[in-house]
């Protein structure tokens, strides 16, 4: 069955009904796993880096920003721009270098962006993104918009520069911005502790008299709740905040990186913590929805990204004109995020 | 003579360059325990152990920076880059520290560090992740910029660049990485810095090219009588060769991985029109990339970079008509 893709904005918006955010969390997982298989089949090339074991922030960031708030992510930023609206087609369509993509098929997995739901380019460099967002949030204060910018990053790039740099700022200016880290407890192929001195990284905070806080980045309902609070506080003028997510990588780094530097059981202690599988037993047990129902909702969603696979598949790539578009800006271009 | 991939030979020229001075040490992200991401140090850990082979967090200028003062103290440390782009976040280290101290001190202190960074396209990494970027610093005086082409050149101008008593950035085409090559291993396989090397000899038509663009000139010069020359370090750059080979066949290409804009081979150019305006039968020019970022869709990407068919047909037209012909992208219409 082919379904006209729903538009970015209203993808944002279905999900106020909790059933969505359960769909929204498997069609992250699965279309996440159907990389790894596209790339197997030489259909996606380069590199990659998928999110399985980060859904519950993906879609925490969606239901608890608005859409006219802006966020700042990493490379691995294909949940997050699927969670907070963009649709499979595009995300797909950039991953493998069609036309259907978010910008043409020039980008890449790496580069995903719609600013009709607040996500501004993902971020290749790490640590890059989160100056920027205290920039975005320069602007929202500037103006005296109540609008707040998110910032997601690594545990790794809490030791790079831009990321020091960009909390003093805005922690000088008060800013309405939010950092988030995404504690999976790898960067690249380095554990957390091999690289950094200390475990508790809402610690960072401390040194710029911001709050700091971990949570639990595994349960949907724990992520949402604190950084629904971390957001108020920016929105109501209350300055910046850190918020650690604990996380856990499921997947290699990127494309072919098997993870064969894990010590054995981690990976399967995390599992045993699945945010899909603690998100449908607390749908269950809050009566929400039934098994069944549940059942239903993933095999709609696997049966909709296989159609996304096959309509992207027989999308075109590019043709030679679409390297020279946007290369240079017009002069009446409007600032992103303007109407 | 081994044969070797790319990587295997940097490998090689690093233990080489350990096992001769206990000051060589390394430095990078993901370079120790796990080999290196591009797995050009692989094995250095077990032999030379951690003291000598760091792993860093990622913190380019950290590291860059902790370079500088170790050279400053006498060591020789090789950091890696893993992409060149990343460079962007320690680059005073490297322009504006390292390749001024001698200088600032008086010829008091050395910086005896090389920068290896990876650099290009081809491999379908997208735009942030393909540049090669040479600008940001070639044409910094006191900091020598060279770039391998095959595996004896990765050998070869690796142990120079250890060897040399200034800082020194190798540019390592990504995209070579698993080439094989002949190398040859110990004192004879190296290759001094600022020396070019002619890869093949020619009466018709110079070919200067660099890293990635070595391979496709020397491909496209299979049926031409052309001389091919690699330029290999790119600053300072080998005037006396490329001015003999030009003043010998009279036309000169260069054929270059970068912006059609502002790019290395203006330079050569420059220097040889000035130099031999007499001697030329045809006004010199260059094959380059357009002025575009790197695409990433796989069609778009392997048009960038100057292809075989491309160079071919270009220098073939130049043979014949005695006039540079216009870049594909203006016959077909295009531009930015
Ligand atoms: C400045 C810079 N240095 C190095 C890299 C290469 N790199 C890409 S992702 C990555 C690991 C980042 O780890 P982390 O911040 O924990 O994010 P994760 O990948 O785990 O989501 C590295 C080193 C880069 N992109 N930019
Ligand atoms: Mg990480």
């Amino acid at each position: 069955m082919t379904m006209t893709p729903l538009h970015s904005r209203e993808r944002r918006a279905a999900l106020s009904d909790p059933l969505e955010t359960y769909r929204r969390m498997n069609e992250i997982r699965i279309f996440e796993d159907q990389i790894a298989g596209l790339f197997a089949e030489g259909l996606v090339h380069g590199t990659t880096h998928t999110c399985q074991g980060q859904e519950a922030l993906d879609v925490a960031l969606a239901t608890t920003l608005r859409v006219d708030d802006v966020v700042t992510c990493t490379y691995r930023g294909h949940g997050i721009a699927l969670a907070l609206g963009m649709t499979p087609d595009s995300v797909l369509g950039e991953i493998m270098g069609r036309v259907s993509g978010c910008i043409g098929g020039v980008g890449g997995s790496m580069h995903l962006s719609d600013l009709d739901v607040g996500l501004l380019p993902t971020f290749a460099i790490v640590g890059a993104g989160v100056p920027v967002a205290a920039g975005a949030a320069l602007a929202f204060q500037t103006r005296g918009e109540d609008r707040v910018a998110v910032s997601v990053c690594g545990d790794g790039a809490t030791n790079i520069g831009a990321f020091h740099e960009g909390l003093n700022l805005a922690a000088i200016w008060k800013l309405p911005v939010v950092f988030v880290v995404d504690n999976n407890v790898y960067g690249e192929y380095s554990r957390i502790d091999t690289t950094t001195p200390i475990t508790d990284l809402s610690a960072r905070a401390a040194s710029y008299a911001m709050p700091g806080e971990s949570v639990d980045g595994m349960d949907l309902d724990a992520v949402s709740e604190a950084l629904g609070r971390h957001v108020a506080r920016a929105r109501a003028g209350e300055g910046p905040s850190l918020l650690e997510v604990r996380t856990y990588r499921f997947a290699g780094h990127s494309r072919a990186d098997q993870a064969a530097y894990r010590p054995a059981g981690e990976l399967d202690a995390w599992k045993s913590r699945d945010p899909l599988t603690l998100r449908r037993s607390a749908l269950i047990d809050a009566g929400t929805a039934t098994a069944d129902q549940l059942d239903e909702i993933e095999q709609s969603v696997r049966d909709a990204i296989a159609d996304v696979v096959e309509r992207t598949s027989a999308t075109p790539e590019p043709d030679a004109s679409a390297m020279f578009r946007n290369v240079w800006t017009p002069a009446a271009a409007s600032p992103p995020g303007q109407p | 003579m081994t044969r070797m991939r790319v990587r295997q030979a940097i490998v090689a020229a690093l233990a080489d360059e350990m096992r001769a001075d206990e000051t060589v040490m390394l430095m990078g992200e993901d370079i120790a325990a796990a080999g290196g991401p591009f797995k050009t140090s692989e094995g250095l850990l077990d032999e030379f152990g951690p003291l000598r082979v760091r792993d860093t967090p990622i913190s380019e200028m950290g590291f860059t920076g902790a370079a500088v003062g170790a050279a400053c103290m006498g060591m020789r440390p090789v950091v890696e880059i893993m992409f060149m782009e990343f460079l962007g976040v320690a680059l005073d280290m490297v322009v504006t520290e390292a390749a001024k101290f001698h200088y600032l001190s008086g010829g008091r202190v050395s910086v005896p560090m090389v920068v290896r960074a990876s650099v290009g396209s081809g491999g379908g990494f997208g735009m942030q992740h393909s540049q090669t970027l040479e600008n940001w610093v070639a044409a910094t005086p006191g900091l020598v910029v060279a770039t391998p082409s095959d595996a004896q050149a990765a050998y070869g101008l690796t142990r120079a660049a250890i060897q040399h008593d200034g800082p020194v950035v190798m540019l390592e085409p990504r995209a070579l990485y698993a080439e094989r090559g002949d190398v040859v291993r110990g004192a004879d396989g190296i290759l001094p810095l600022g020396k070019a090397r002619v890869m093949r000899p020619g009466s018709n038509v110079t070919i200067v090219a660099l890293g990635q663009t070595v391979r496709v000139a020397l491909a496209a010069a299979e049926e031409l009588d052309a001389e091919v020359i690699d330029l290999a370090t790119l600053y300072p750059w080998d005037q006396t060769t490329v001015l003999g080979s030009v003043r010998k066949t009279g036309r000169l290409v260069v054929v270059e991985e970068a912006p059609q804009s502002g790019g290395w081979g203006h330079e050569i150019v420059s220097t040889v029109t000035s130099q031999l305006f007499s001697a030329l039968h045809a006004a010199p020019f260059r094959i380059t990339c357009p002025d575009a970022p790197v695409p990433y869709s796989p069609s778009l990407e392997s048009r960038h970079l100057p292809t075989t068919e491309y160079v071919r047909r270009q220098v073939t037209d130049y043979l014949r008509t005695g006039q540079v012909p216009a870049p594909w992208w203006l016959e077909e219409g295009l531009t930015a």
